[in-house]
């Protein structure tokens, strides 16, 4: 089958979704639940595009297929963030009424927090993956550890409040941010279109890559910078879905077998659609929302995470 | 015309490459010779631009590879390393594809798969051009980065140990294909020689480095003697000649 083919039936399979989530059982509620259903397809196709495209640009650019920057730290830092809101602010604060503050300062937070320890962390040569793994994971249960600490200590009834944001949802997306979210997610699709084939030459490693006259030290950091602000976009906006990025993308790389940034992008966007829409289909009209997507897909991933774990020791091993 | 103007690089506190300076002659296969650890392929990657230097400069065309920008200096200067790992899995004729990457930004136009088709058949490689490079021999994957180099099409072509693990058929078969380069093409070549007889057989002009300084500099059969090797690799080393070629005959010495 070509790559041709299996993009059709992806985005076939896609756009099947979307229409059943949009229409199935709607009976004619066009003024109330038409609108609601259309913004919450919008929502997890800005998240789902977002996370599947920061997340293959993270790994051709640091080499691996394992490693993703919410794994690397970055979910336990937005808790930490909001924790941080809660506990010294109070929940009838400025940062927590108003979601533009809100999302402002978890987004820059979360892309300078990024910048520093990546810069840090992959700056000079190829360290072994499972020392990058072993830093990320002691990154992230230091920031978690905070986090409960803090949680302990402030007042039950603000937990309340702060514990909605500690679990992705769609139930709950906040109109008013997708808006400022999309447009930052398209112009940082914008740029990065320009610099699809240059990602192709990177994955062929650092020296060909200089070889063939591409810029790599600088295309490493703007790219890092890039799908920084895009997983900092997507947590800000649903919350944390930690192993969602790791699945498509690794799921796109085997579908699509090829070095074509293009199509292994564009086929872990639609996967990521397909997952979210059909997902929340699935939560809402068959477990009639006594689960949340997130914690069905962080249950998938994490499965799929340990799978590729020991494939990689194996074959490393 | 590429100058390297006392470059110096420290790994640490260690100065592997002190204040080198050399011209690459035009035309001809210059080699970097010299014992291990003696700074050759840090040199050639300071050349290349794959390492910046601590201090000193490399000049193509009289301006400094830094000023350079990125993809007009590929289409000038190639360099070739001894190990490339990837993380991706390709054919040989998307790999010599990647070559025309400096003109064609990855959209290749029918002059590019002219170059490439090209490369590919110097290389002899036309039978497997469309299979998988973890697929191949050693010294089919050799060949197969080789062409890349030749699609890219530069005035310089740098390797560094392009001989490595490979047995004599295929290192006589490179290095051929290298002297062709060099008369047919006129092209220029340096490369890191780790076996002193291919650099004696083939090449034009020999650097040695030792410590990371050169120690000679010169045509082939200046460096090639009894005498220069000796200060060189600290060992006496009979030089025979046969059939117009000299070789070290240094297993016992």
């Amino acid at each position: 089958m070509r790559n041709r083919t299996r993009m059709f039936i992806l985005i076939g399979l896609a756009v099947a979704f979307v229409l059943l989530y949009v229409f199935y059982q709607l009976n004619g509620n066009y003024h109330y639940a038409f609108p609601r259903r259309l913004m919450k397809v919008l929502a997890m196709g800005l998240t789902g595009i977002a996370i599947a495209y920061s997340t293959v640009v993270f790994q051709t650019i640091t080499h691996n297929r394992i490693l993703t920057p919410s794994v690397m730290g970055l979910d336990s830092l937005y808790m930490l963030i909001q924790t941080l809101i809660y506990f010294f602010f109070g929940s009838i604060s400025i940062l927590v009424i108003n979601v533009h503050y809100n999302f402002l300062v978890a987004v820059s937070a979360m892309v300078v927090f990024a910048l520093i320890f990546y810069r840090v962390l992959f700056k000079e040569g190829k360290r072994p993956i499972h020392f990058l793994l072993l830093v990320g994971m002691i990154v992230g249960t230091f920031l978690g550890s905070i986090t409960t600490f803090l949680q302990v200590l402030i007042d039950p009834n603000e937990f309340l409040g702060l514990q909605s944001k500690m679990f992705a949802s769609f139930n709950n997306v906040n109109s008013d941010l997708i808006w400022p979210a999309g447009i930052i997610i398209v112009l940082a699709f914008i740029y990065g279109w320009r610099h699809m084939h240059q990602l192709d030459v990177m994955s062929l490693g650092r020296d060909t890559a200089i070889n063939l006259g591409v810029p790599y030290d600088k295309l490493v950091q703007r790219m890092l910078i890039l799908s920084s602000i895009l997983i900092a976009v997507s947590t800000a906006l649903v919350g944390p879905i930690t192993f969602f990025g790791l699945i498509v993308a690794n799921l796109s790389y085997q579908y699509f077998k090829t070095y074509k940034h293009s199509i292994l992008i564009a086929g872990a966007c639609v996967m990521s659609i397909i997952a979210l829409v059909g997902g929340q289909w699935l939560v809402e009209r068959i477990f009639s929302f006594n689960t949340t997507l997130s914690v069905i897909i962080n249950f998938v991933g994490g499965v799929y995470f340990i799978y590729l774990l020991l494939k990689e020791s194996r074959s490393s091993g | 015309m590429i100058q390297v103007k006392e470059i110096t690089k420290f790994f640490g506190k260690k100065p592997v490459v002190q204040d080198v300076s050399v011209d690459i002659a035009s035309g001809k296969i210059t080699s970097f010779i010299g014992p291990n650890g003696a700074g050759k392929s840090t040199l050639l990657s300071m050349v290349s631009r794959l390492l910046n230097a601590d201090t000193g400069e490399v000049l193509l065309d009289k301006a400094d590879v830094r000023r350079w920008k990125s993809d007009d200096f590929a289409k000038r200067v190639s360099i070739l390393k001894q190990s490339n790992f990837m993380n991706v899995r390709l054919t040989i004729r998307e790999l010599v594809s990647f070559g025309r990457f400096p003109y064609s930004k990855g959209n290749l136009k029918p002059e590019d798969e002219e170059k490439v088709d090209e490369a590919i058949l110097y290389m002899n490689l036309q039978e497997i051009q469309h299979n998988y490079l973890d697929e191949l021999s050693g010294g089919q994957r050799q060949r197969a980065f080789i062409a890349m180099v030749i699609a890219q099409d530069t005035e310089y072509i740098l390797l560094d140990e392009p001989l490595n693990n490979l047995d004599m058929k295929h290192s006589v078969q490179i290095m051929k294909i290298l002297r062709k380069l060099v008369d047919e093409l006129g092209k220029t070549v340096v490369i890191v020689l780790h076996d002193i007889n291919f650099a004696s057989v083939y090449s034009d002009h020999i650097v040695a480095l030792k410590d990371g300084r050169v120690v000679r500099n010169g045509p082939t059969n200046d460096i090639i003697n009894s005498h220069a090797l000796k200060e060189i690799y600290d060992m006496d080393i009979p030089v025979q000649e046969q059939d117009g070629c000299r070789i070290c005959v240094y297993f016992n010495s």
